[in-house]
């Protein structure tokens, strides 16, 4: 069962992955193919069964509210792809 | 390439120098690593300024640490300062991380010399490291297959001899699974007990950062080194780090060993099958226990995983922006256009996939019918490991269902590559401890490997037990041939 081009478009837009045309259909088919691998879940009874987030289940775990230093900002900024001393730079998000 | 222990040895003892074993791991790799293909960077001043420090310390009568002068391969999903870590991907082709792993630290802190960075499967996503953006390495053993992953890189390191020692990081199967096809030891800790600061995050549920070595001795060796609670990783269990090398050796008698029927049924290869079972039957006639054991789950293990991995992989990959660091797009109109550009070019075609069914998965209306339905099955998963404990100590079996197979095999059919690690992903889906030792070769002379999986936290049972096949085994495996 392939995915429909909709559902695929709407999810890749989700994920923010610009695809093509001919990307929309191969993904949609390919992930057609793994969720009717997949759908043998449904066979399984789970009544009753909780879900298993994570393995250690283990709760919040805080340490002592204490200042430290952070990066310093070159660090932080070094990787950036665009950047001025201070900030990265994105293109304008607000009129 | 001589014993991580004994190359440490003769360091300290001044037998060898540090420089001197540092040249020939350089040397090893220059004229092998063409063929193979394990390492995206070879950090070479770097790696003899560190031996020389080495070099350094023990003449000044100072006290080493455990891994003095001893040369390590680290996968390149581990971050460190001083090369590009670019789990490779083309989104971080020219990344330089700000911090080391905690990992790479405790590396540095035990006097190790990191020669470099292996490749792997893009983000770990993969069985074969044909998902590394940058190229495929190949097994030492038969230069035409593949060496599995996603930790091909730092496998085929090791078994062709180019460092004793490599880190891996394992999701469902990226440090067994490959370790396994190449002859070498690896091994997945429980859960916890590794830090995972610094390792570029795929499933964090399931990731957990792990050694391969040629030997279980080496391998306990470095699990020492790396385990351990790190407050800046909250799911780091805190417990001491347990000493797993000195109480390695047990008798094999008595040890019961696990045999889950599903482990032996359809899809695996008959020269496995017949390779761990001729191991098994080797150590029951020495005094260890065979427990028939069930783990009914096993065969929806694929299905769970392929929901849970991609749904942390999509929420994980999400800080890829081509804003922070990593690859950005030209020529976009808007933010939502730089993001979605800038993640197209900057992903391959497997990431994209999972990022895809994550996706999927999460969004509204599927999130009952798929993530939470998984999330159920795991903890089944976890009980069926739990009850199979009751009657023995570890659980045994294939790691792979076959040897290492063809460069380009598999590579057009995703579901097929999934099916590489059925034994192996249920593993990370419970958190528990796993280990892969050589058990034999095929009669086409490539490596087969035995699965070793534990209870939680008892990572020195499994090592314990990997001792003991490998000892009474006596395998002994020549080196690869490199052709």
């Amino acid at each position: 069962m392939a995915i429909d081009r909709k559902t695929v478009e709407h999810v890749a837009r989700l994920a923010r992955l610009q695809l093509t045309e001919e990307e929309l259909a191969r993904y949609g088919q390919q992930l057609g193919a793994i969720l009717d691998y997949i759908a043998k879940l449904e066979k399984l009874d789970l009544a009753g069964t909780e879900p298993l987030v994570h393995p250690a289940e283990s709760s919040n775990v805080f340490r002592d509210d204490q200042p430290r230093p952070s990066l310093p900002r070159p660090e932080v900024l070094k990787n950036a792809p665009e950047k001025t001393d201070d900030f990265f730079i994105v293109p304008k998000v607000v009129e | 390439m001589t014993d991580a222990l004994e190359l440490r040895q003769s360091i300290v003892s001044r037998k060898v120098r540090a420089i001197d074993v540092a040249e020939n791991a350089l040397r090893r790799i220059e004229s092998v690593d063409p063929r193979v293909k394990a390492f995206l960077s070879v950090s070479k001043e770097a790696a003899l300024a560190q031996a020389r420090r080495v070099d350094e310390k023990v003449a000044r009568g100072e006290k080493t640490g455990p891994l003095a002068g001893v040369p390590v391969g680290v996968k390149d999903n581990l971050c460190t300062t001083d090369a590009p870590t670019t789990c490779g991907s083309k989104i971080l082709a020219n990344y330089l991380p700000p911090y080391d792993a905690t990992v790479v630290r405790k590396l540095r802190e035990a006097d190790a010399v990191i020669l470099g960075k292996t490749n792997l499967d893009e983000f770990a996503m993969g069985s074969s490291t044909e998902n590394s953006a940058f190229f495929t390495t190949r097994n030492p053993w038969n230069l035409d297959c593949v060496p599995g992953g996603s930790s091909g890189g730092s496998a085929a390191a090791v078994a062709a001899g180019m460092v004793p020692l490599a880190l891996g990081s394992d999701t469902g199967g990226s440090i067994r699974q490959p370790a396994a096809l190449t002859g070498t030891v690896g091994f997945k800790p429980t859960y916890g007990r590794v830090s995972r600061y610094g390792l570029v995050a795929y499933g964090s549920s399931l990731d957990q950062v792990g050694p391969f070595a040629r030997t279980v001795r080496e391998t306990a060796l470095l699990s020492e080194v790396i385990s351990g609670h790190d407050p800046l990783d909250s799911t780091s269990v805190d417990q001491p780090a347990p000493a797993f090398l000195e109480r390695l050796e047990r008798d094999v008698r008595g040890l019961r060993l696990g045999v889950p029927r599903e482990y032996f049924g359809a899809g695996l290869d008959p020269e496995v099958r017949a390779s761990v079972e001729g191991a098994i039957a080797n150590l029951v006639a020495k005094g260890a226990v065979r427990v028939e054991v069930s783990l009914p789950l096993t065969e929806f293990g694929i299905a769970a995983y392929y929901i849970v991995a991609p749904c942390e992989a999509s929420s994980n990959l999400a800080r890829y922006d081509g804003v922070h660091y990593g690859h950005r797009a030209r020529g976009y109109e808007d933010v939502v256009s730089l993001f979605s550009k800038s993640r197209k070019e900057g992903f391959g075609p497997e990431v994209t996939r999972r990022i895809i069914l994550g996706t999927f998965a999460l969004s509204s209306g599927y999130y009952d019918a798929y993530y939470n339905r998984a999330l159920k099955v795991r903890r089944k998963i976890q009980e069926d490991f739990n009850r199979a404990f009751e009657a023995c100590d570890v659980i045994v079996g294939p790691t792979s269902p076959t040897a290492a197979f063809p460069v380009g095999s598999k590579a057009e059919d995703p579901l097929a590559m999934y099916l590489c690690d059925v034994y192996t992903v249920s593993t990370n889906l419970a958190g528990l401890p796993g280990v892969s030792v050589p058990c034999g070769l095929t009669k086409s002379g490539l490596p087969i490997g035995l699965q070793i999986q534990g209870r939680a936290f008892d990572d020195a049972g499994v090592l314990r037990a990997a001792r003991c096949f490998e000892r009474e085994l006596g395998l002994a495996l020549p080196w690869p041939s490199l052709t």
